[in-house]
């Protein structure tokens, strides 16, 4: 598979397309807003917890392919964790796009492995999720 | 006056008939250019951001280091002559190329940026009073905005816009409505480095004049395109960047108006910029070197001379028609790939320009275009009043230099076809 293939795999152009989760959270416990403003692309995202517990999460907001696939799949891979197991596979996500980790990522989220090939996009990969690092943090503010 | 139909500057139009540009000699000048990137040759499509250094460049700045290296206006030993001479030859060379009145009036810089807070801190901040306006284009790289915020945050002075018709042009009718008794900073880009709108500086500067207004000029993206003349255009105030005129970076201009430098006061205190100096007070050196505290950047000025060299022997006629061309093929090329929209589509424009792909973000389609060696810019550009202006958040920018070919053109197109054909 070529670097370009790599990188924008079906997966990421249908999550970019048609995004899961793509809606403001009614009775959100926490919310974080994700901006980068070398290039204008911003997120919100927002978190329903119970006690520890993931119940739901959304996002909403615009950006390039890569941060709304990434976005999406974020939502979709931690809703129903703890905490605690959302902050270890952000830890995880962030080493495989920074190129750092063998190790698969769980699910589809392994096709953002062909991100490291490209450092510039790592920050776009991982705006949303340090949205929901933030989203947490506040909460227990 | 009628301003809404000033016609083009006369130095961004040299018709299509002209001399021949020889663009493979001049590319065999530019090392980097041999380069591949993902396994393709480099097509470098971003010389707006920075251009490429000739060889006559890169070694000039090797050999001052290797044999000539020594601080300006301070030793008696011969290194230092040297490097005095070197360095007041360049301000000379500086001066000619660019035909201010006379070279006192070139000031070095860190780059264009430094010189629009140079003369926004300097200027702006002696003359301004409360309720004094700066009139500021929406075509306007950050770089000058923001001088003019701090400076108005500072002294109350208020800023107003300049707005930016559908077609890229400057809109000068309301230019001349928004001139007043008030105005005193005309803040406009020679050259947008977005669209590559070209502004019609003589025209604006008569204008300003009439109410007394100084013009203060980024010309950052029009030296490295027209053949600039600063007595010609008449602004007050011009600013440009070694590094987009095939120089090093870190050096750039601040020209002045003679009469407006004297006036002013420093920019920043230390060495070389004093007449005399007593613990609790100091006087000033006359400018140039009033505004040039500390050791400047001395190997990026003879860089910068080795540029001027080098660009001096252009067939400048030739390359101006040769790069207006080359952005004329590049619009009717662009207009074939579907759901492309160029901004400002309408404007006389130097080889730059943004264009939107629908339904794909400028990032995506960058990073596309990077696998297959192409370097294009991608992002607001540091002009979001201008993105805002278009309704727009970002574009892609190619921009062409004196190394650029038709040949590089094909590929940006062949290259957002397979944009397309990823993203549906």
């Amino acid at each position: 598979m070529s670097e370009l293939d790599e990188l924008y795999q079906s997966v990421i152009l249908d999550h970019n397309k048609s995004p899961r989760n793509f809606r403001k959270l009614a009775e959100a416990s926490a919310h974080a807003e994700g901006r980068n403003p070398l290039c204008g692309d911003v997120y919100d995202v927002w978190v329903r917890l119970d006690g520890d517990l993931i119940q739901d999460v959304s996002f909403e907001g615009q950006g390039c392919a890569i941060s709304k696939a990434s976005a999406s799949m974020m939502t979709q891979a931690i809703k129903g964790k703890t905490i605690a197991e959302a902050r270890a596979l952000f830890d995880r996500f962030h080493q495989v796009v920074t190129g750092t980790a063998t190790e698969a990522l769980p699910g589809k989220l392994e096709v953002f492995r062909g991100v490291s090939a490209f450092p510039i996009r790592v920050k776009c990969a991982t705006l949303s999720w340090h949205a929901m690092k933030a989203a947490l943090e506040n909460r227990e503010r | 006056m009628t301003p809404l139909a000033v016609p083009p500057p006369r130095e961004s139009r040299t018709g299509r008939s002209g001399p021949v540009w020889d663009v493979a000699r001049v590319r065999a000048d530019f090392p980097i250019l041999q380069r591949s990137i993902r396994g393709h040759p480099l097509v470098y499509l971003d010389s707006a951001a920075t251009a490429q250094k000739p060889r006559q460049v890169i070694e000039a700045v090797t050999r001052y280091y290797e044999t000539g290296n020594a601080n300006v206006h301070r030793g008696v030993h011969a290194l230092s002559q040297e490097a005095t001479t070197e360095y007041e030859r360049v301000r000379h060379l500086a001066a000619r190329f660019f035909n201010a009145a006379d070279p006192s009036e070139i000031i070095y810089t860190a780059g264009t940026t430094a010189s629009l807070n140079l003369v926004a801190q300097s200027y702006g901040g002696s003359v301004l009073q409360p309720g004094d306006e700066i009139l500021v284009s929406e075509m306007e790289h950050h770089s000058n905005i923001i001088p003019w915020h701090l400076v108005a945050e500072r002294t109350g002075a208020v800023i107003r816009s300049i707005p930016v018709m559908e077609s890229g042009g400057l809109d000068l009718g309301e230019l001349e409505q928004r001139l007043g008794t008030r105005t005193r900073i005309v803040a406009v880009t020679h050259a947008s480095n977005v669209m590559g709108a070209i502004n019609p500086i003589n025209a604006i500067a008569a204008m300003a004049h009439e109410v007394g207004a100084v013009v203060v000029v980024d010309g950052a993206q029009s030296a490295p395109h027209l053949r600039v003349d600063l007595q010609a255009i008449d602004c007050d105030f011009f600013a440009c960047s070694g590094h987009k005129l095939y120089g090093p970076t870190g050096i750039g201009l601040l020209y002045g108006k003679r009469a407006l430098l004297e006036a002013m006061p420093p920019w920043q205190g230390g060495g070389g910029m004093i007449r005399g100096v007593q613990i609790d007070r100091s006087s000033y050196a006359a400018p140039p070197e009033r505004f040039e505290a500390g050791t400047p950047p001395i190997a990026e000025v003879v860089g910068l001379g080795a540029a001027l060299d080098y660009v001096s022997g252009w067939d400048w006629d030739a390359l101006v028609g040769y790069e207006q061309e080359l952005a004329a093929e590049a619009t009717t090329a662009l207009a074939g790939v579907p759901g492309l929209r160029i901004l400002g589509e309408g404007a006389d424009r130097v080889s730059v320009l943004s264009f939107t792909l629908e339904g794909v973000h400028p990032h995506d389609a960058g990073t596309v275009l990077d696998t297959l060696g192409i370097a294009v810019r991608a992002g607001h550009h540091c002009a979001q009043p201008l993105m805002r202006r278009f309704g727009v958040t970002a574009t892609l920018r190619a921009s062409f230099g004196a190394y650029s070919t038709a040949a590089e053109l094909g590929s940006l197109v062949d290259g957002l076809r397979q944009v397309r054909k990823v993203f549906g």
